[in-house]
C-alpha cells in the first residue's frame, strides 16, 4: 500500500462495492428473512388487539405518556419492570448462545443494518442492472442519463427510507389515528422530527454508508469476537482444497493446481467487499452469498461443492490432516451451547410463569411515618397510611378495605364516607387511610403492633393484603 | 508473530501462516503495522475512512455556527450572547410562565368556587392538595412541621388531630390563613387574648394551684379532690366565659377544650400552671397579600384533608 519514497496515507476514500445478483440456498434464506423481517416491522403497529372499550387496541404499543407497554395478551407496568429486565437477560443469553454457535449470523442475516443494505441494493440493482452494468455507470463522467438514473434510485431509497421512519412512530401510538394527523399535519411535531431523523439515517447508512456501519461504527462485531471459539462456526475457504488457484485449467502444468479457479465470484457478490479467500477477516459479517456464488462455480466446472463454507477453526487441522468435514451439527451442540441454551429456556420459562401468576390487582401500603402518630382529643391514636391499589384491569372496580387485628382498630378513608373505593380502569389511586386504636387498647400503649391491610375487589371477590405496622403513644 | 505451537494446546493452536506458492500472486498486501506489540498481537497501521475526516470538518463548521448563533465566548462580564439571543434563565422563567398559564385555569376554579365546597369536585380537590401541599412545604412547615403536627414545645399547634383552636371547616381555615392570629398587620386577625393570672395579681398562688387541680379533673387526670372544688368555683368566675363551663373552649375565641386529651402547651400539672400564671398567646402571620386568594385556598383544602377537618 504504501512504500518507504511516499509518504504514509492517513485516510483514504471508501471503495465503492457493487454485489453481483447470486443464486443459492443462503440467498433464498435471505429473501425470506428480509421478507419476515420487514414485514414484522412494518405491519406489527398495524395489527388490532381488542382489551375492552377503556383500553388501547393496538396489539404492540408502547405507550410512553401513560407508561404502559402492551403486548398483545400483555401489559406491563413500570412497577413490572422485572419482565423487561428478563428479556434483557435473554437477550444477553441469546446472544452468548448464538455468536458461540455460529458467529456473527446476527449480523449476516438479521440486523437490520443488513437487511435494509439488502433491500437498497436490490432496489439499485433493478433500477441500475447488475455488477457490471453499475460499475460502468459510476465510471461513466456525469450525463442526462447518468443522472436521470441516479436521482430516480435516489428517489426509490428515499420512499423507502421515509416509510421506515414512519412506520418507527406507530410503535407509539395509535397507528390508524396518528396515520390521519400526519397525513393532515396536525401531529405532534415529536413525529415529524422522529420520522425526519429516521429517514435521513435510514437513506444515508442503506444507500451510502452500508458496510462501513459494520467495519467502523458498530461495536457488535468487537463484543462478538470475545465470544466466539474454535467451535464457532463461521465462514471459511478451504485453502488446502483451492490452493494454488489458477485460471488456466488447460495450460501447462494445471494438474498441479487447486480447486479455485480464481473466477472471483465470491469477491463479486459480497456486500462487504473483501475476499474471504484471505481468510476470516473483521469485515466478513458471515451472509453466506460467497458460499452460493462459489456453490454455483463449482457445480458448473464439475467439482464438489464446498471450496467455501461454513467452517469452524478446528476444522482446518482436521481437514488439513486428511480427516472428512465434520457436520456443522457436531459444532453447534457441545456443551459451551447447550447450558446458555438452558440457561436461556430457564429464564424465559421463569418470565412466562411470572406473566400468567401475576395479579391483575396489586396493593402496597406505606405508613406515613411523619409524625409517627396522633393523639386525638379522645385520647385515641391515629396512624395515617399511604395505600396504594393497582387496578390492572380494563374496567373500572371498587375494593373494600379492611383490617385483621385481634385489636379493636377502626379503620377510615380520609374524603370517603365507608371503605370502599372504585379505582377507574387501568389506573393507580392513591388513597390516605387512617387506623384508630382507643385510648386505652394494648395497640394505643404498645410502640408497635402488627397489622394487616386487606383490598377486596368487589366483582370477583379477589383478596389482596398488605401487611404493615401501628405505632402507639409507647408508655 | 509468536509461535503457536509452543502457546497452547495441540487441538487449539490457530491456523499455521498460509505458505501461497507464488508470493506475486497474493492478493492483498499486510499493510504496515505500528510496531507496537501485545502479547504477541501486531497493530495494524491502517488509514482511516474519509468520512471520518469530513465528519470531523463538519464538527468544526458546526462548532463556529453553533458560537454565532449562541452564548460562546467568555469575555469580563458577561459572555458573547449569539444572534439568536439564547438564555437558559429566559428558557426557564418561559417554562414557569408556561406552566403558570396551565395552573391558572385551576386557580380560576378555586377562586370561583364556594370555600366550603372546594372539596366536593375530586379534580379540583386533587389539584388543590397538590398545589396546597406546595404552599404549605414553603409557607408553613416552619412552625407546623413538614408532617403537619406542629412543635409542641413551641405552641405550634398539630394540624393532623381533631382539635382546634379557632375551627378546623374549611371556612375557618381559610379565614385563619388569610388572616392569621394576633398579629397587628391585619385588622381582621383572630384576636383573643387570656389574662395572666398570676404575674398580673388577679389570683393569689392557692387559687391557682386550686384552679390547676381542677382543669386537670376536667381531662380526667390524676388531681387533688380537695383542691379542684374551690378550684372550679374560681373557674366558673374566672374562665368559664372563655373556655366554658364545661371547658369545652370556644372556636369564636379561640379558647382551647381543656377537657379533652390534646393540648397545646402540655397537659402535665407544671405546663397547665405555667398556662395560667403566665397566659399564652401563639401568633401567626397573615397570609392575604402574601399568597394569592387560590394558594390560600388551596392550602386550606391541604390542612383541611391531613386528617382533622371538620
Amino acid at each position: 500500500m504504501s512504500t518507504s519514497e511516499e509518504p504514509p496515507r492517513l485516510y483514504e476514500a471508501r471503495e465503492p462495492v457493487f454485489p453481483r445478483k447470486v443464486k443459492g440456498s443462503f440467498r433464498t434464506l435471505k429473501w425470506w428473512l428480509m421478507g419476515v423481517l420487514l414485514g414484522i416491522y412494518y405491519i406489527t403497529p398495524w395489527i388490532r388487539w381488542d382489551r375492552g372499550p377503556n383500553m388501547p387496541d393496538q396489539a404492540v404499543l408502547v405507550d410512553l405518556a401513560n407508561r404502559r407497554f402492551f403486548f398483545f395478551v400483555v401489559e406491563i407496568w413500570p412497577h413490572e419492570f422485572y419482565f423487561v429486565a428478563g428479556l434483557l437477560i435473554m437477550a444477553g443469553l441469546g446472544l452468548f448462545l448464538f455468536t458461540s454457535a455460529l458467529g456473527r449470523v446476527w449480523c449476516g442475516y438479521a440486523c437490520p443494518q443488513t437487511v435494509w443494505t439488502d433491500l437498497f441494493i436490490t432496489v439499485e440493482r433493478w433500477i441500475e442492472g447488475d455488477r457490471n452494468a453499475r460499475v460502468r455507470l459510476w465510471k461513466a463522467p456525469w450525463s442526462v442519463r447518468k443522472a436521470r438514473i441516479y436521482l430516480s434510485k435516489w428517489a426509490a431509497w428515499l420512499l423507502i427510507a421515509l416509510a421506515t421512519g414512519g412506520a418507527w412512530v406507530f410503535y407509539f401510538t395509535d397507528a390508524p389515528t396518528l396515520a390521519r394527523d400526519l397525513l393532515a399535519f396536525q401531529a405532534h411535531p415529536v413525529a415529524y422530527i422522529t420520522i425526519g431523523i429516521l429517514t435521513a439515517t435510514t437513506f444515508f447508512f442503506g444507500g451510502f454508508f452500508r458496510e462501513q456501519i459494520c467495519i467502523y461504527a458498530c461495536p457488535w462485531p468487537r463484543i462478538q469476537a470475545a465470544m466466539m471459539d474454535e467451535d464457532t462456526i463461521t465462514i471459511g475457504y478451504r485453502d488446502w482444497r483451492g490452493e494454488p488457484r489458477g485460471k488456466h485449467r488447460k495450460a501447462e502444468g494445471a494438474e498441479a493446481l487447486g480447486d479455485c479457479i480464481d473466477c472471483n465470484a465470491c469477491v463479486n457478490v459480497c456486500p462487504m467487499g473483501i475476499d474471504i479467500r484471505d481468510g476470516q477477516q473483521l469485515a466478513c459479517i458471515t451472509c453466506g452469498l460467497c458460499i452460493d456464488a462459489c456453490d454455483e462455480v463449482m457445480d458448473k466446472v464439475g467439482k464438489p461443492r464446498g471450496l467455501i463454507g461454513y467452517l469452524a477453526l478446528s476444522d482446518e487441522i482436521s481437514e488439513r490432516a486428511g480427516k472428512p468435514p465434520i457436520s456443522v451439527w457436531k459444532h453447534i451442540f457441545r456443551p459451551r451451547t447447550m447450558l446458555y441454551t438452558v440457561l436461556w429456556a430457564g429464564v424465559g420459562v421463569g418470565l412466562v410463569v411470572l406473566l400468567f401468576l401475576r395479579s391483575d390487582l396489586d396493593m402496597s401500603v406505606s405508613p406515613i411515618r411523619n409524625p409517627t402518630h396522633v393523639v386525638l382529643s379522645d385520647g385515641s391514636v391515629r396512624n395515617a397510611y399511604e395505600v396504594r391499589l393497582r387496578n390492572m384491569h380494563g374496567e373500572p372496580r371498587p375494593f373494600t378495605l379492611s383490617l385483621s387485628a385481634d385489636q379493636p382498630f377502626e379503620l377510615t378513608l380520609e374524603g370517603i364516607d365507608g371503605a370502599t373505593v372504585v379505582v377507574a380502569a387501568d389506573e393507580l389511586l392513591n388513597q390516605r387511610v387512617y387506623v384508630t386504636a382507643p385510648a386505652s387498647s394494648p395497640a394505643a400503649t404498645a410502640a408497635s403492633t402488627p397489622l394487616r391491610i386487606w383490598a377486596e375487589e368487589g366483582l370477583l371477590g379477589e383478596r389482596v393484603y398488605s401487611d404493615t405496622v401501628f405505632n402507639g403513644r409507647g408508655n | 508473530m509468536v509461535d503457536p505451537e509452543n502457546k497452547t494446546p495441540e487441538n487449539k493452536v490457530s491456523p499455521p501462516e498460509r505458505q501461497y506458492p507464488d508470493p506475486k500472486k497474493k492478493i492483498v498486501e499486510e499493510p504496515p503495522t505500528t510496531g507496537h506489540v501485545w502479547d504477541g498481537i501486531e497493530e495494524y497501521d491502517n488509514p482511516m475512512p474519509r468520512w471520518w475526516l469530513w465528519t470531523f470538518y463538519i464538527t468544526i463548521v458546526w462548532a463556529i455556527i453553533y458560537m454565532i448563533l449562541y452564548p460562546a465566548w467568555p469575555l469580563v462580564t458577561k459572555a458573547t450572547s449569539g444572534i439568536l439571543g439564547y438564555s437558559s434563565r429566559a428558557e426557564v422563567a418561559n417554562e414557569i410562565a408556561d406552566f403558570e398559564a396551565r395552573n391558572e385555569v385551576w386557580f380560576q376554579r378555586l377562586n370561583e368556587t364556594e370555600i366550603a365546597a372546594l372539596r366536593d369536585d375530586d379534580e379540583l380537590e386533587r389539584f388543590a392538595v397538590q398545589a396546597g401541599g406546595a404552599v404549605f412545604a414553603a409557607q408553613c412547615s416552619q412552625c407546623h412541621g413538614t408532617g403537619g403536627a406542629g412543635v409542641q414545645a413551641a405552641g405550634y399547634p398539630n394540624l393532623l388531630d381533631d382539635d382546634w383552636l379557632w375551627g378546623g371547616t374549611l371556612e375557618d381555615i381559610h379565614l385563619t390563613v388569610a388572616h392569621g392570629i394576633r398579629n397587628e398587620t391585619d385588622p381582621q386577625a383572630r384576636f383573643s387574648q387570656m389574662p395572666a393570672f398570676g404575674r398580673d395579681g388577679l389570683l393569689d398562688v392557692d387559687e391557682v394551684d386550686a384552679v390547676v387541680e381542677y382543669v386537670l379533673s376536667l381531662s380526667g387526670q390524676s388531681h387533688d379532690e380537695a383542691l379542684a372544688e374551690p378550684g372550679g368555683e374560681i373557674f366558673q368566675m374566672q374562665c368559664a366565659a372563655c373556655h366554658g363551663a364545661d371547658g369545652a373552649g370556644d372556636h369564636a375565641l379561640g379558647a382551647p377544650a381543656l377537657n379533652n386529651q390534646v393540648w397545646l402547651y402540655g397537659g402535665d400539672r407544671a405546663s397547665i400552671r405555667e398556662s395560667i400564671w403566665y397566659s399564652r398567646a401563639g401568633v401567626m402571620p397573615a397570609f392575604d397579600g402574601r399568597l394569592r386568594e387560590a394558594e390560600i385556598r388551596a392550602v386550606s383544602v391541604y390542612v383541611h384533608q391531613l386528617g382533622g377537618g371538620e
